[in-house]
């Protein structure tokens, strides 16, 4: 896939006519991203095997409980590494409880109960058990909230307290940490002439992003999003959606969200979730033009309810 | 995918749009269909107003074309569709270019009608035409039909006709060559005669089109350019 891309966008090769197929895929690539909706498929299967990048996570008969109430049922799923992938959903669905297993958030509500497993590649880290500590879960696996939540402190301070926290003292690497998460999460351009500022004199998308740059200081593996555009205007939800898809390239992210068209937008594969089952998981680009299942069809069409 | 499953939204007033949208383009099938039955009509009961009445049509099925496609944008801009109501709106777009194009093809057809008209009529007074120009006018008319009912068998009856239409098509060409040999006096005739009939093949290739649509429609399979036996494996798979 990478060939194509790089071939589509040197300019020089630009023509009126479309791209020839990609030998190896099988693929034209109509749009550049390599991941569109519009990808003129000439063989399916081949085509499926060639975007299916390595798993990062999966979830295995993963049940869950608030006291008795079971909100997760044998949930079976794989996280592919590198991806983005979507949970979508009726509120209640379980997308949102589903998520917080990944980094433990459920540890602190009494009465809750996992069974089952997620498991983290390529160590095979069973992330729900008890025997595995949280804090080292949350430090590979990183998570951004519906509502920014900085610290009431500086900017720099913010991103610098994930690395504080892991020990590391080099005020000089601190420094070099902290531009390179706020470049990964683009808001350096925007406020490296104000590091010691308070992080709440922040515009609401700026300060989703910083959450976003701490969260990446600490190198997650994953990165965990809790609607995290639900709050911001359409612009700030823009700038989200296009660092989510930048992100791809360093990390593995799993999101939650309402907005299906988000879904959509940002997201490699999607999976959809009623009642605290998964209903069907696919491409997203098969989700959103040819789902599989009726359920799926009537929850994305509007049909739901 | 059910005619039923269309009308199920939360929003009634999407309903009610995708609805309109889908009783506009029968509207425009219709008015179509009526354009080439008379077309083809006017070629073995020669009729001046035909030619008139078929060009007054077109000014509509125009306006049913521009009309359906702004709607249809107007949809994708404020819905931003998925699933099988995307389908539906690229259906109808693509769909919509075909009809139109078999209404052009039926104002040629009559226009050279009323040419044949003024003209001495050969011994078989056009019957290969009428056959021909009945088997695509029945295309069209089943293809609205399946069209209405979303019933891909149908389709499929239709997309295979086309075949029977291809080899009309080839026998009349070899006659009207053989025509042309023995007097060359008919050669305008047998011209005129090999452009109805391309007309007619014409229209009996945007039927099948339009069919082909309504199988990604209601199956989400794209079976443009592929063999009728692939296409026949392709239904069979989904329904099974």
């Amino acid at each position: 896939m990478e060939s194509t891309v790089s071939n589509m966008s040197s300019g020089s090769k630009i023509t009126g006519f479309p791209p020839a197929t990609d030998i190896d895929t099988g693929v034209i690539p109509i749009r550049p991203s390599g991941r569109g909706m519009l990808q003129l498929s000439v063989d399916e299967t081949r085509r499926s095997a060639a975007l299916k990048a390595p798993i990062k996570a999966r979830a295995e008969g993963l049940n869950f409980y608030y006291g008795d109430f079971k909100a997760l049922k044998d949930l079976n799923m794989e996280i592919r590494e590198k991806q983005v992938t979507a949970l979508i959903g009726p509120s209640g669905c379980g997308k949102s409880t589903f998520l917080r297993c990944f980094n433990r958030m459920h540890d602190l509500t009494p009465g809750s109960r996992y069974e089952g497993s997620i498991t983290l590649q390529p160590e095979d880290m069973n992330l729900v058990a008890s025997d595995v500590d949280p804090i080292e879960v949350r430090m590979r696996i990183g998570m951004v909230f519906q509502k920014p939540n900085p610290f009431p402190k500086s900017i720099y301070e913010n991103v610098a307290y994930g690395l504080r926290i892991r020990g590391v003292r080099s005020t000089l690497r601190i420094q070099e940490e902290v531009e390179k998460a706020l470049r990964g999460a683009a808001l350096w351009d925007e406020v490296r002439d104000r590091l010691s500022s308070s992080a709440l004199s922040l515009s609401g998308g700026q300060q989703q992003r910083l959450c976003i740059a701490r969260a990446l200081a600490t190198s997650p593996e994953m990165l965990l999003f809790d609607e995290p555009t639900s709050a911001l205007d359409p612009i700030a939800t823009a700038r989200i959606e296009e660092l989510i898809a930048a992100l791809r390239e360093q990390v593995t992210v799993l999101i939650v969200t309402h907005n299906m068209q988000q879904a959509a937008r940002v997201s490699d594969y999607t999976a959809f979730m009623y009642l605290g089952e998964l209903i069907e998981f696919d491409e997203t680009s098969r989700i959103f033009t040819n789902p599989g299942r009726k359920a799926t069809e009537d929850y994305i069409t509007g049909r739901y309810g | 995918m059910s005619t039923e499953g269309l009308t199920h939204h939360i929003s009634s007033r999407y309903n009610e749009d995708l609805e309109r949208l889908r009783s506009s383009v029968m509207e425009m099938g219709a008015l179509v269909e009526r354009q080439l039955t008379q077309a083809i009509g006017g070629i073995t009961e020669p009729d001046a107003r035909v030619i008139i009445r078929v060009a007054q049509e077109e000014l509509l099925v125009n306006q049913f074309e521009r009309s359906i496609d702004e709607e249809c944008s107007r949809i994708l801009a404020t819905r931003g569709p998925t699933a099988s109501d995307l389908r539906l709106i690229i259906t109808i777009l693509k769909t919509i270019t075909d009809l139109e194009r078999i209404g052009d093809e039926g104002q040629k057809i009559a226009a050279i009608a009323s040419r044949l008209a003024v003209r001495e009529r050969p011994n078989g007074r056009y019957r290969e035409l009428r056959n021909l120009g009945e088997l695509v006018i029945a295309m069209v008319h089943d293809t609205l039909d399946a069209f209405a009912r979303l019933d891909t068998e149908l389709a499929l009856e239709v997309v295979r006709r086309d075949r029977t239409v291809d080899e009309e098509y080839e026998a009349i060409h070899r006659q009207n060559i053989t025509f042309m040999m023995e007097d060359p006096r008919s050669i305008r005739r047998a011209l005129d005669v090999m452009w109805v009939v391309r007309s007619m093949e014409r229209v009996g290739d945007h039927a099948k089109n339009v069919c082909e649509y309504l199988i990604f429609l209601v199956h989400g399979k794209d079976v443009r350019h592929t063999r009728l036996e692939e296409i026949e494996k392709e239904l069979h798979a989904a329904k099974g």
